[in-house]
């Protein structure tokens, strides 16, 4: 599938997104770690899309049961981790706009 | 190919881009917790736009069973979302198994698809993709289960654990060389995947409490690298951008766990900690210490203008973060000025203490970190310790000998009072003594954490005022 421009191409896409992942990620507030990993999990759920073109496709059985197994588990951690990411994130209030004088 | 798939395939991979686009503002977004929240908005909106984008792909004909398994994920999803914050670390631990369990599935059901007219190097990316996928399966259920304490919590090690682990990882990777080599033995790939699997359950056997903010970060790396792999496989630029994001976001967060704890990465992984602490443990004589009551306790709060709390996994354990609210507002509303002092590993992942307070309505901005709160504390006059051992051990600093010594600590015992809330002395299974609680200036409280901080905060209530 890959030829190698494809695989070239692709190794720039992996290196570049490393860098703007590591410094995007490492300006995240030390506060908000527990969610950001929540967070990232979610995203990472992203491998649903090749879990759900092997059970669209249905080539064969074996593919089609694994990818099965496969859209479940991503959409489960798709699900729970933008859900509980929310709850966190809410729980997070600053004390200035009320703060008496 | 028709010019109607041709245009479908375009509009695919525009979807995918804004996606992508999407992923990195999420993630942005996530620097502060005014705008975090937006955070969670760009990465709902990507995913939806990702998956409709998918669902577009003209080679998609069974619709139903597609349906069926997104409707099935998204019940098992919901109750995952709404759990306990305490239960939050196993929680995460759970999500890496199921990421790469998604990762490894698709990755062998490309195996049996694709080969034997499979290039080198795609089969190479693919044994990438299902090594580390495997291992982070069953390492993940068992952090998971250590951490929901199904299993036990003890780091278990043996003679020539290393040996077997490297050995082990070494067949996996011997098995992969041979599958590039020779595509069409499709027989010793299952054994690829249980030699990975194995792995990750002698991975994790060895690992201690103290050490899971490291191991959940790592596992957490692996699992974005996997789905990364897999992207090189599936040729998808979306999965590996989105992978090499959570990769390096799992890699910075392991990094900075290992950094507070003054350890390298091997040493995590491969060190067997609980040993060492033990033996350093086994031979210490009795000391006096001082305790105090509750009512001296709340004495001695009240007539303090700074205090510091310090939390720790212990009071995680005691569900005392609702209690330590109480203590917060009538300690504030006497006029005393409280903060908190996060060290990176309280807890047994990384933030832990931080979810744990603002589910407690404790404003972030009072939540301190290590570095910028360590020069306060000469000038604290009440440094109160709930659940927190190691990241207090004043040994860290002083002690050459201390299994502990190196890592960065907060100076608690530098306040003008020091007071600990702790159920004995008993060293727990860690087993470091710390020499914090024989200072002149320490006070212990006894007593589980939760019940004690009641009872402080029912005497500064009921007292004068």
């Amino acid at each position: 599938m890959a030829s190698s421009s494809n695989l070239i191409d692709a190794l720039f896409i992996f290196v570049l997104a490393g860098f703007i992942g590591f410094e995007v990620i490492r300006r995240v507030s030390p506060l908000l770690h527990t969610p950001l990993m929540s967070l990232t999990n979610a995203l990472d759920a992203i491998a649903v899309v090749g879990a759900i073109i092997l059970v669209g496709e249905h080539k064969s059985t074996l593919a089609a049961t694994l990818g099965f197994i496969a859209v479940v588990a991503a959409t489960s951690n798709i699900v729970g981790g933008f859900l509980i990411t929310d709850r966190m994130l809410r729980m997070f209030k600053s004390s200035r706009p009320v703060a008496k004088p | 190919m028709t010019a109607e798939f041709a245009g479908n395939q375009v509009i695919i991979e525009v979807l995918y881009l804004i996606a992508s686009v999407l992923f990195i503002l999420s993630l942005k977004w996530m620097s502060s917790p005014t705008s975090a929240r937006h955070g969670i908005w760009a990465g709902e909106a990507g995913m939806l736009l990702a998956i409709c984008g998918t669902l577009l792909h003209h080679g998609i004909v069974d619709y139903r069973l597609l349906a069926i398994a997104l409707v099935l994920g998204t019940i098992i999803g919901i109750p995952l979302g709404r759990v306990a914050m305490t239960a939050v670390p196993q929680r995460t631990a759970l999500s890496h198994a199921f990421g790469a369990l998604c990762v490894t599935l698709v990755g062998s059901a490309e195996f049996y698809l694709k080969t034997p007219n499979i290039s080198p190097f795609l089969m190479s990316v693919l044994s990438v993709e299902v090594i580390l996928g495997g291992l982070t399966i069953t390492g993940s259920l068992m952090a998971a289960g250590k951490l929901q304490e199904v299993l036990p919590q003890r780091p278990l090690t043996y003679k020539g654990q290393n040996f077997v682990n490297f050995l082990l990882l070494a067949v996996a990777l011997a098995i992969a060389v041979y599958l590039v080599l020779h595509p069409d033995a499709r027989n010793l790939f299952p054994f690829m995947i249980l030699i990975a699997l194995a792995f990750g359950v002698l991975l994790i056997i060895p690992i201690g409490g103290a050490d899971m903010p490291t191991v959940i970060s790592l596992l957490n790396g692996y699992a974005g690298l996997s789905a990364a792999a897999m992207g090189f496989v599936l040729d998808s630029k979306l999965l590996i951008i989105a992978g090499a994001l959570d990769g390096s976001s799992g890699l910075i967060l392991s990094i900075i766990m290992s950094k507070a704890m003054n350890r390298s990465f091997s040493n995590v992984l491969f060190g067997a900690f609980g040993q060492v602490q033990a033996a350093a443990g086994a031979g210490k004589e009795e000391r006096p210490v001082r305790s105090a009551t509750a009512e001296e306790a709340a004495a001695i709060l009240s007539a303090a203008n700074k205090v510091v709390v310090v939390p720790g996994y212990g009071m995680a354990v005691a569900q005392a973060q609702h209690k330590v609210r109480e203590l917060y507002d009538a300690l504030s509303k006497r006029g005393v000025e409280v903060r908190f002092a996060i060290h990176p590993v309280a807890g047994r992942m990384p933030g832990h203490m931080n979810v744990l307070l603002a589910e407690a309505d404790i404003p972030y901005d009072r939540l301190i970190e290590m570095d910028e709160i360590n020069g306060d504390f000469p000038q604290t006059d009440v440094a109160l310790v709930i659940g927190a051992n190691d990241v207090t051990n004043p040994a860290a600093r002083s002690d050459t000998t201390s299994p502990i010594y190196g890592m960065p600590i907060l100076d608690v015992d530098k306040a003008h009072t020091v007071m600990v809330i702790k159920r004995s002395m008993n060293p727990g299974f860690a087993g470091i003594d710390n020499p914090l609680y024989y200072l002149d200036n320490t006070l212990m409280l006894f007593g589980d954490a939760k019940a004690f901080v009641g009872s402080i905060v029912r005497e500064l209530s009921g007292g004068h005022g």
